[in-house]
């Protein structure tokens, strides 16, 4: 039988998981390896679990979302976390710097009908996550090479290093050194083939941090580019905002201000 | 080598003209983006002339050089290396074929290529990486593959950019070995010496004359000055022992506090030759290659064996890129690693210069 695969969606814009459907050709052969068995976006038969393998896209914004990705859990043997927004609590964890009551009065004309909680978290904090892909979107390649990783039986292993060693081998010229450009690629892993940088223009950190990055210094190389005070903390704050470093880095910096 | 020859600035583009019809594809320094980059050129006209590069710890600039000078610019981050290790590349192919599966070694294509403006630094560099690549019988087929038909044309330095410091590492500024043809840029003409016996053929088809005495001479006294004026040193006198005594020092704690370890220094390096061995896998299971690609010891997972890894701080990782470098690289190749070209000083993001590491720690050494 083959390995039963599910795809899950949680707060999130469908980006990453239609990073399945353009994998292209590779799509096909995916499909032969396993069955899809729950794929809302891709197809309309759904089944219940258990599942060999969840990919779960999105944050957990809502009570009722809270509960489900119990079930989620329960139900997988692995569960794999796809994208910004499920690794990191993604962009719209900028609620857990702002008030939600607000939002939801502001914005909703029956704000009554609005079931939401006052933060976006990213899965980890529910539940045990086996894996996580990072990225805004996550990058094609890196989700086939996990998905065959645990068809083979092997454990995924995907690099954590900088922006900069991917960056670098593709010739780019650094547009920190060679242009004063703020540019989050020397503490943001890798993983989307440096492709800012690649155009001119600074990474966004899409990726989230990498693995060992000393963000004390980078701090200061924004200082002296001059990117300070809430234009600094703007640029931690982004898609993976919320994630632990930067979030505590981009916390202090607006504290400093304060 | 044959003695100096006289070649008019209009020569270089005969010169490129007759390597192409040679079969090779030529490559020199060409502006692109913010930078020079090695890239092909047709003709003179696609080289990065008139302008020249500014340069300091961590931050690079072109600006507008002399009008009529070709060779302005010093160097840009891109030196040969990625034109002969790769810095990413295919080394087998593994297909299953029923309950086995057979593996075939993929050679990189036969191809010519020919460097113009190459500086002594980068040949030296490339004479480091040929000494690790291909030694003895332990020889890398692919590094062999592409290094194997290349023809060299070096350029001496008449200005050194203020991160050079290639004449304490004694690779500088005038090239003396593995190049086919040097040339040193004057205001109105080039002094060409032949290195290898394809170099004086091609000097032969050139067809140009002995340099007067007083051309050969003006050659060599702007490389003479070039090397006098070079502002940045490092001092190598009994550095392994320096090095390997210093491995405790609080310099290193310090460096590390400023150092990103994002590895941008090793991936210009023209010597650094960390590689990581990668599998990747066809979706289906039924091919996977074997993929090298650029790694540095400055990734975590560099340092990483089975169940610990045994470089965790930024400081050990520092102290293990320096100290290979400069000290235990001598023990294991007979040569320093570093070529004093200064590219790891200029795309430090946050400008960590290796002079300025090794003096403070021989300072504090002296205390």
């Amino acid at each position: 039988m083959k390995p039963r695969v599910a795809v899950f969606k949680f707060a999130s814009c469908d980006g990453c998981q239609l990073q399945f459907l353009n994998a292209e050709d590779e799509l096909l052969r995916l499909a032969g390896q396993v069955d899809l068995v729950y794929f809302p976006e891709a197809r309309s038969r759904s089944l219940p679990g258990p599942y060999d393998i969840a990919f779960v896209e999105g944050s957990i914004t809502t009570p009722d979302d809270a509960r489900r990705i119990i079930r989620v859990r329960e139900e997988s043997r692995y569960l794999v976390t796809i994208g910004a927004c499920a690794t990191a609590g993604g962009i719209q964890a900028l609620r857990n710097w702002a008030d939600v009551e607000q939002y939801r009065r502001v914005v909703y004309p029956s704000p009554e009908f609005i079931s939401t909680l006052s933060t976006s978290t990213p899965i980890s904090e529910h539940v045990r996550v086996d894996f996580e892909v990072w990225g805004c979107p996550i990058d094609k390649g890196q989700l086939l090479a996990v998905t065959r990783s645990l068809l083979s039986g092997a454990k995924p292993v995907l690099p954590a290093y900088s922006v900069c060693m991917e960056c670098k081998r593709r010739g780019n010229v650094c547009v920190v050194v060679a242009r004063g450009e703020p540019c989050l690629g020397p503490v943001t892993r890798t993983g989307c083939g440096a492709l800012c940088p690649a155009l001119n223009r600074g990474c966004y950190g899409c990726f989230g941090p990498a693995n060992d990055e000393n963000m004390e210094s980078f701090v200061k190389l924004l200082a002296q580019q001059g990117v300070t005070g809430d234009d600094a903390v703007r640029r931690l704050r982004g898609i993976n905002g919320y994630v632990r470093l930067w979030r505590e880095t981009a916390d202090a910096i607006a504290a400093q201000k304060k | 080598m044959t003695e100096p020859m006289y070649m008019p600035k209009a020569a270089l583009e005969n010169l490129i003209a007759l390597l192409r019809g040679d079969g090779y594809k030529v490559l020199g320094p060409v502006s692109r983006d913010a930078g020079v980059a090695f890239e092909e050129v047709r003709a003179v006209s696609d080289l990065a002339a008139g302008v020249r590069d500014s340069q300091e710890a961590g931050r690079y600039r072109l600006e507008p050089g002399v009008p009529g000078e070709i060779f302005g610019v010093v160097n840009g981050a891109g030196s040969l290396k990625p034109f002969f290790f790769a810095p990413d590349e295919n080394l087998i192919e593994v297909r299953r074929e029923g309950k086995s599966f057979k593996s075939s070694e993929v050679i990189p294509p036969p191809r010519r290529l020919a460097f113009v403006g190459v500086r002594a630094c980068d040949l030296a560099a490339v004479a480091v990486q040929d000494r690790i690549f291909l030694h003895d019988r332990f020889r890398d087929t692919h590094y062999e593959t592409r290094r194997k038909d290349v023809f060299m044309v070096a350029v001496n330095c008449t200005r050194s950019a203020p991160t050079c410091f290639c004449a304490s590492m004694k690779t500088g500024p005038e090239a003396t070995a593995g190049f086919d043809l040097s040339l040193t840029e004057m205001d109105e003409c080039f002094v060409a010496k032949s290195g290898s016996s394809a170099g004086e053929a091609m000097l032969e088809r050139l067809g140009l004359r002995t340099a007067s005495a007083g051309e050969a001479e003006q050659a060599r006294t702007l490389t003479d000055r070039c090397a006098a004026g070079m502002r940045r040193q490092l001092d190598t006198s009994d550095l392994p022992r320096l090095l390997y005594e210093q491995a405790d020092s609080p310099r290193w704690k310090e460096v590390a506090s400023r150092c990103l370890s994002c590895t941008n220094c090793t991936m210009v390096c023209p010597t650094c030759f960390c590689h990581a061995v990668v599998d990747q896998q066809e979706i289906d299971g039924n091919m996977s290659r074997r993929v090298r690609q650029w790694d540095s010891c400055f990734s975590l997972e560099h340092a990483h064996i089975h169940g610990i890894n045994f470089r965790p701080r930024i400081e050990d990782r520092y102290r293990q890129w320096l100290t290979h470098k400069l000290a235990s690289w001598i023990d294991q190749f007979g040569t320093s690693g570093c070529v004093g070209c200064g590219r790891c000083i200029t795309w430090c993001p946050v400008g960590i210069d290796l002079t300025q590491e090794v003096a403070a720690i021989r300072a504090s050494a002296i205390k």
